[in-house]
């Protein structure tokens, strides 16, 4: 056992948060999310150029072969910075399921576009129902001539009003067991019949509600095996998962940080409020749920990045996340008293994408059904 | 990074569960709570220091193994996964060894390693006493010096295990006049000395289990003395990291949750087994990913010992973090049995071996004992946030 960081990853993590330090003040951060697109193109070109997007692609998609831990190592940055846009939805909604599944010519036809920040993807599985589980698909796609008619509309979709593709999950086939006839397909996101608009969140993040109405889809856009998607969607939902656990540790870490400063200048009865035991113990509290969040999402990300099978590691990381969140950012708000209660103070870009996280892929109760089925209960 | 055991990890945890399945499958104990602190075994412990595993990670010149903390976090999870009746031996092989290694002299060394090692010290732990606790450098207790020998005077309470004991480790002022902390010395002897006296408290579960210890001008040779004179409390605060650092932080009433498990398995309400039950089904998952949570942090505290690193917050944080959970373990087992949760273990329909029961209560003192939750989060505060009111 080793939980020291790689040099390597030491590296990439102080370059990330040095770059999004720079680029993403919160000022800048509040105005992209006033945007309707949701992301700066010129940014998302550097972050391009360094190499983000195809961080863990084989170099002969134009990635630099990172591992997953690396990437995870990336994503708490980009937490910790709040960073808008279309990465994870297209990284790893898009591509990691496509080196994951995808053909050898689907993998060159669409990798190197995601790597060189020319291509933007994302995911359309959960529908009204918002359930992550198979029977929550209810999207069809009936066999056509010389492919399929999709039909169906999905919710909840990250930056599908400026994804260039979608990867949207469809039933094919009705079989007696909701897991059996899903199939994943590549869609055009301009592909007549789609029509896409934005939902209203709390993290401001784009969301959208995406309908399909008779949208025509080539066979050879199908991901994987026809009728058999659901094993990879159950992939994609467990490294999503980890992956949003990795975010939130960034967001509360921050956080947590940004208390204890304030603990520390702020001043009442002639002290800083931090040498009163009461905020000093809440910090503590803060902290250690933090800690928990870090030491259980690092555990799947590792798992993942070696390729273990990792269940339930990833459902007790998000379940988690998922319930400390709320803990650490009411106590954040608690000690900052009204001037963290402002739209203008840094804390609730926090408040907003720690919530939105906590949902995403997952929430505390749907892993800790996770966890009992894994228990043999 | 890597969260992985190593192959002999994995191996020698085998070993362990082995010898331990071994043990209950001949009928020589059953698992318990509290086991480590509270069964009493002397045979158990010598079978477990015939296996060398005792002083597993003390330097192999002492006769230790030289064997990581990993390796130690491995034995003792298993130890109280299977509620192994080990309180002979823990307070010595936890920080008793470790302590003489670090502090003694050769003599010392010589003396009292093998005497651990055979598992034959059972050792109480002589630092609280009555206006003592949490500040424990306020402690009354004296050692003058007389010769070459220290008379001492004084009282301690709360002495784990003090009813079986053959040695304790002391702490006493040495320097009246010197600041609190600055005059305060440790000391190891046997005492079937005269002068010390027993007397044992009944604790809230109706066990006796801590003790009062009285000395009354007992004379103990100066080689007794651990360490540097009046450096004592400072020695301490260093083993207090070792103290707290163990899986018992986080697993003395594992045998609770196993029979949890099995118990919501087998028992039937409306008809249906309560593992059916959403809500009962979302209270052990939750209570699973807790311990899960905490087994990360006890490992962590594990990793950098072999780092050769002293852990100080982060043992505090597993401690308070471990010692909560085990509340909240004992709590929601409490609350799954119902009516039958009250039904003491001597009642012929006490659920769950009567487990709930015992460490509903006996739970209560893990947040106090080796330092309370509220002074180790103050520890937290100060050493590793910097948070004070300067
Ligand atoms: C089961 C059990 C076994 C024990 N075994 C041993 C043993 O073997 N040997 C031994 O020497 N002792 C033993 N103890 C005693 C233990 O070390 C003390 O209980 C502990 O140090 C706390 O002291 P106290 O009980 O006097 O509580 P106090 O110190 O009086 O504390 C009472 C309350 O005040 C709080 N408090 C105190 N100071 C502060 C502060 N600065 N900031 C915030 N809150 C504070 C505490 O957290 C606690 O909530 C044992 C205790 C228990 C319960």
């Amino acid at each position: 056992m080793d939980l020291v960081l790689t040099e390597e990853q030491e590296m990439l993590k102080k370059m990330a948060s040095d770059f999004l330090t720079d680029k993403f003040p919160k000022t800048v951060v509040k105005e992209i999310e006033e945007t309707e697109s949701g992301y700066s193109p010129e940014i998302w070109k550097e972050m391009a150029e360094l190499g983000w997007m195809g961080l863990v692609f084989p170099e002969e998609y134009g990635g630099v072969d990172m591992s997953f831990l690396d990437l995870a190592m990336l994503l708490e940055e980009m937490g910790r910075a709040c960073l808008p846009g279309p990465y994870f939805s297209t990284v790893m909604l898009g591509g990691l399921p496509i080196l994951d599944a995808g053909s050898d010519k689907q993998k060159q036809e669409y990798l190197p576009g995601i790597a060189s920040g020319k291509t933007i993807f994302t995911l359309a599985l959960t529908e009204a129902s918002a359930r992550y589980d198979a029977a929550g698909v209810e999207a069809k796609a009936t066999a056509d001539m010389d492919g399929y008619i999709l039909n169906g509309t999905k919710l909840f979709v990250p930056d599908a009003h400026i994804a260039d593709y979608m990867l949207c999950v469809a039933r094919t086939s009705d079989e007696a067991k909701p897991e059996d006839g899903i199939t994943i397909f590549i869609v055009d996101a301009k592909s007549p019949g789609i029509s896409c608009s934005l939902l209203k969140t709390i993290a401001n993040d784009k969301l959208c509600e995406v309908v399909f109405d008779q949208v025509k889809v080539p066979k050879e856009n199908i991901l994987g095996e026809p009728d058999k998607g659901w094993a990879e969607v159950k992939k994609i939902v467990e490294r999503a998962a980890a992956a949003k656990c990795c975010d939130m540790v960034g967001c509360l870490q921050e956080a947590l940080d940004m208390t204890v400063a304030y603990a520390k200048e702020r001043k009442q009865y002639d002290q800083p409020i931090g040498g009163f035991q009461v905020i000093q113990h809440y910090c503590v509290d803060m902290f250690t749920d933090v800690e928990g969040a870090r030491l259980s999402a690092y555990q799947a990300a590792w798992m993942i990045s070696e390729g273990l099978p990792c269940t339930q590691e990833v459902a007790i990381a998000k379940a988690w996340a998922s319930f400390a969140s709320p803990r650490v950012m009411a106590l954040a708000h608690q000690i900052h008293g009204a001037i963290g209660c402002t739209i203008d103070h840094d804390l609730q870009y926090y408040t907003r994408r720690a919530s939105a996280d906590g949902v995403t892929f997952g929430d505390a109760n749907f892993y800790r059904e996770v966890v009992a089925r894994e228990m043999g209960l | 990074m890597n969260f992985k055991f190593t192959d002999e990890q994995v191996k020698f945890r085998q070993e362990v569960r082995d010898f331990l399945e071994g043990e209950i499958k001949q009928g020589l104990w059953q698992p318990t709570c509290d086991a480590w602190i509270m069964a009493h075994d002397p045979e158990f412990t010598r079978r477990v220091s015939a296996k060398g595993w005792i002083g597993l990670t003390w330097p192999k010149e002492y006769g230790g193994q030289g064997r990581s903390f990993i390796d130690r976090l491995i034995l003792t999870e298993e130890m109280l996964r299977y509620g192994a009746p080990a309180a002979c031996h823990w307070f010595a092989d936890r920080q008793i060894g470790g302590a003489i290694v670090h502090y003694g002299t050769d003599e010392q060394k010589e003396e009292i390693l093998p005497i651990i090692m055979k598992g034959e010290a059972y050792v109480g732990l002589g630092m609280s006493e009555p206006d003592a606790g949490s500040d424990l450098a306020s402690l009354k207790t004296r050692a003058t010096e007389d010769g070459d020998d220290f008379i001492i005077d004084g009282q301690k309470t709360w002495t784990s295990g003090g009813s079986n004991m053959n040695w304790i480790y002391l702490v006493a002022r040495t320097d009246p006049e010197a600041p609190k902390a600055r005059g305060i010395s440790e000391f190891f002897f046997r005492t079937d000395l005269p002068g010390v006296s027993v007397s044992p408290i009944v604790d809230i579960t109706g066990g006796v289990h801590f003790n009062e210890v009285f000395f009354d001008n007992v004379r103990i040779p100066k080689t007794c003395l651990i360490g540097e004179k009046n450096r004592g409390f400072y020695q301490i605060l260093n083993q207090l990291d070792f103290e707290r650092s163990g899986m018992e932080r986080l697993m003395a009433n594992y045998p609770l949750f196993e029979a949890l498990i099995q118990y919501v398995k087998e028992t039937k309400r409306n008809g249906k087994p309560l593992a059916e039950d959403p809500v009962v089904r979302s209270k052990i998952a939750q209570l699973k990913i807790e311990l899960e949570v905490g087994r990360l942090y006890m490992y962590r505290v594990g990793v950098i010992m072999d780092e050769g690193r002293a852990p100080n917050w982060e043992s505090s944080m597993s401690k308070a973090y471990g010692t909560a959970f085990e509340q909240r373990l004992a709590t929601a087992a409490i609350e799954i049995a119902g009516l039958y949760g009250q039904l003491s273990p001597a009642s012929r329909l006490t659920p769950m071996r009567g487990m709930a029961y015992h460490s509903y209560l006996s739970s209560k003192g893990y947040s106090l004992q080796a330092g309370s939750s509220e002074v180790l989060k103050n520890i937290i505060a100060g050493r590793k946030l910097e948070l004070s009111a300067k």
